[in-house]
């Protein structure tokens, strides 16, 4: 009677591992399915006419040269907007923020932004910021892409001051050194590449961004760097292209796709090997 | 706070400094100091103020629909821009069932791979296995909206969907769930396709949570004769519910925001149908389809007011995740 207890537990045993490896299997399989597919349909897009050509009406030949340089813009202005203040946000929380309540509810609030909608904060721009000036532009994307990418920053900076071992900072307080010099020369010095990582994490997570640019920097079919006035973007004119009946319009879209994803991936790649080098 | 050790240190200066030059460099670094917290903390409060922000203009903007409307804009499922009636039940109908979607499939196979993670890759496999299920993460969701829809609605259409209708369609109650047209699109493909996009997040924070198990607990339920299952299922589980309960909430709040995967393949119809196989719309999709081309001022109000809706059910979702995940921190830090 035990031993068919015994059989029995054992059974259920190897079942559920064999379940579980197969579990790992099938996110493996889609993994591969999703970035197979992007590469057979987006390789045969790529061309050199993708980075010199404009985007085209339909029917026409073209590229993906003002959306590509429109995506760079936005996103590297709204990098230059979100990582001061997510850095120096960051620094309060982990160096300042000991006792208080300011501290614990905007970590908080930070985390509940990390995930937050992004759908909710092109809204929000919109509301706040389109809406008064009247026009969609390149500025209204900046915004909204850097309200997503400053909780990552905040985020990976807190965690890596939080890191700085407290004897280092007391050195330097006892040698003289006055608080901020202690945090912006010391404690933040040593921990500058992994606040740079973070900082490109949130590259990686806001060149993907497709919600929050449909209604503030919307989309332009021509060659401009007015960032005043609607800017072509990839992830827009990925959506508009993929969506669209037309073959040469759905190839283009493949392309970018693919240029998109690979450029996210090898951030993320990148910054996990960078991160790795510091813990070792 | 920072003035005293400054002072104890000036006095031992090794080089000779005059009183005042002193005292004015003291001065300086007091000055500094109060600049430097004050300017980290007024990034800190505009972080903290940018929510209240985001709160505020949803709230304004949605003002003129629910003036309208009042509360029956939640229960109606009229959608019309030319009469200018809207309703915002077809859409938090689709946002719910397609997120319930997601985490019925998402959460089991979420904890297959944290299983599979802790317990049964080999050492050396971990890392990359980790890797490639976070970037599954990283991938953006607009590619899972192309995919989905080029790709796997097609085969969903043609090799699952017939399949169900023959199965799970001839079911008393539940068989009209799965009967319709099979087109591939519909909430069951954009519930899917979700599922795929949560299961990253929901498996590495039941990983990482898995992780803070100590040993000894383990160890003793092992040298009872428990088996690898059973110490997964009745020790580690238990100890980790907060953290595993705050894990899929956070999935959830992934899955009831997500944009553009789900207009891809949801079909956007407003409507309300109870098979799964009939094309629906979601709160997200409904914005990203007909925010920049919403002409009057109420059709453009009530879809603020449909995202001031999502924003709350996500705002309370994620919430509880982090109540939960502190909770289980909190534990942690108790026992040890």
């Amino acid at each position: 009677m035990s031993s068919a207890i015994f059989k029995r537990r054992k059974i259920v045993n190897k079942l559920s591992l064999v379940l579980a490896t197969l579990t790992m299997m099938i996110s493996m399989v889609f993994l591969v399915w999703v970035l197979v597919t992007l590469v057979m349909k987006g390789f045969s897009a790529i061309a050199p006419s993708m980075f010199t050509q404009m985007t085209p009406p339909p029917g026409t030949d073209g590229g993906l040269a003002n959306a590509i340089v429109g995506s760079l813009m936005i996103v590297g202005f709204a990098t230059l907007v979100a990582t001061p203040i997510g850095i120096l946000a960051g620094v309060y929380l982990a160096e300042y923020g000991r006792r208080g309540w300011l501290a614990p509810t905007t970590r908080f609030v930070n985390d509940i932004m990390l995930s937050a909608p992004s759908i909710i904060v092109g809204l929000f721009i919109y509301t706040v910021y389109v809406a008064n000036v009247k026009h969609f532009s390149g500025w209204g994307g900046v915004l909204a892409l850097s309200v997503i990418a400053v909780p990552v920053v905040v985020r990976t900076t807190e965690n890596m001051l939080r890191l700085v071992p407290n004897s280092m900072r007391e050195a330097a307080i006892a040698l003289g050194a006055p608080m901020w010099k202690v945090i912006f020369m010391v404690t933040l010095r040593s921990v500058k590449s992994g606040v740079m990582t973070g900082v490109l994490l949130a590259v990686a997570r806001i060149s993907g961004e497709t919600a929050p640019l449909l209604f503030t920097a919307l989309n332009n079919q021509f060659w401009s760097m007015d960032m005043n006035a609607p800017m072509a973007n990839l992830p827009t004119v990925i959506f508009q292209f993929a969506m669209s009946p037309y073959e040469d319009w759905q190839r283009l879209a493949w392309g970018g796709a693919l240029l998109i994803t690979f450029g996210v991936l090898g951030l993320n790649i990148f910054v996990r090997i960078v991160l790795r080098q510091r813990t070792n | 706070m920072n003035a005293v050790p400054s002072e104890i240190t000036a006095k031992e200066m090794v080089q000779p400094i005059s009183q005042e030059a002193l005292a004015k460099r003291m001065r300086w670094q007091r000055v500094g100091d109060f600049v430097a917290h004050r300017v980290t903390m007024l990034f800190a409060l505009l972080v903290l103020l940018l929510l209240v922000a985001i709160m505020a203009s949803l709230v304004l903007g949605a003002l003129p629909a629910f003036q309208k409307f009042g509360f029956g804009f939640l229960s109606s499922t009229t959608w019309d821009p030319v009469g200018e009636e809207f309703g915002a039940l077809n859409a938090i109908y689709g946002t719910l069932v397609t997120s319930f979607i997601a985490l019925l499939f998402g959460v089991p196979v979420s904890f297959g791979i944290a299983v599979f993670l802790t317990e049964l890759c080999p050492n050396w496999l971990k890392r990359p296995m980790g890797v490639a299920v976070e970037l599954l993460a990283g991938i953006p969701s607009i590619i899972y909206g192309m995919w989905g829809l080029f790709f796997f609605a097609p085969f969903f259409a043609e090799h699952v969907q017939p399949v169900l209708m023959d199965t799970l369609g001839q079911l008393p109650y539940v068989g009209g769930m799965f009967q319709g047209a099979p087109m591939g699109l519909g909430t069951l493909t954009a519930g899917l396709i979700l599922s795929v996009m949560v299961i990253p997040f929901i498996a590495s924070v039941m990983r990482d949570v898995f992780e803070v198990v100590p040993a000894v607990l383990k160890e003793s339920a092992y040298g009872l004769g428990a088996t690898t299952w059973e110490v997964m299922w009745n020790v580690v589980l238990p100890y980790t519910k907060a953290g595993v309960v705050g894990g899929v909430m956070l999935g959830l709040g992934r899955a009831l925001g997500e944009t553009m995967a789900v207009t891809f393949v949801i079909g956007n119809a407003h409507n309300i149908d109870l098979s799964l196989f009939s094309p629906a719309t979601s709160i997200a999709s409904t914005l990203a389809n007909e925010f920049a081309e919403a002409s009057g001022e109420l059709h453009m109000s009530s879809l603020i007011a449909l995202g001031l809706v999502l924003f709350f059910i996500t705002f309370v979702v994620l919430v509880i995740a982090k109540l939960m995940l502190m909770r289980l921190s909190k534990g942690e830090g108790r026992s040890t």
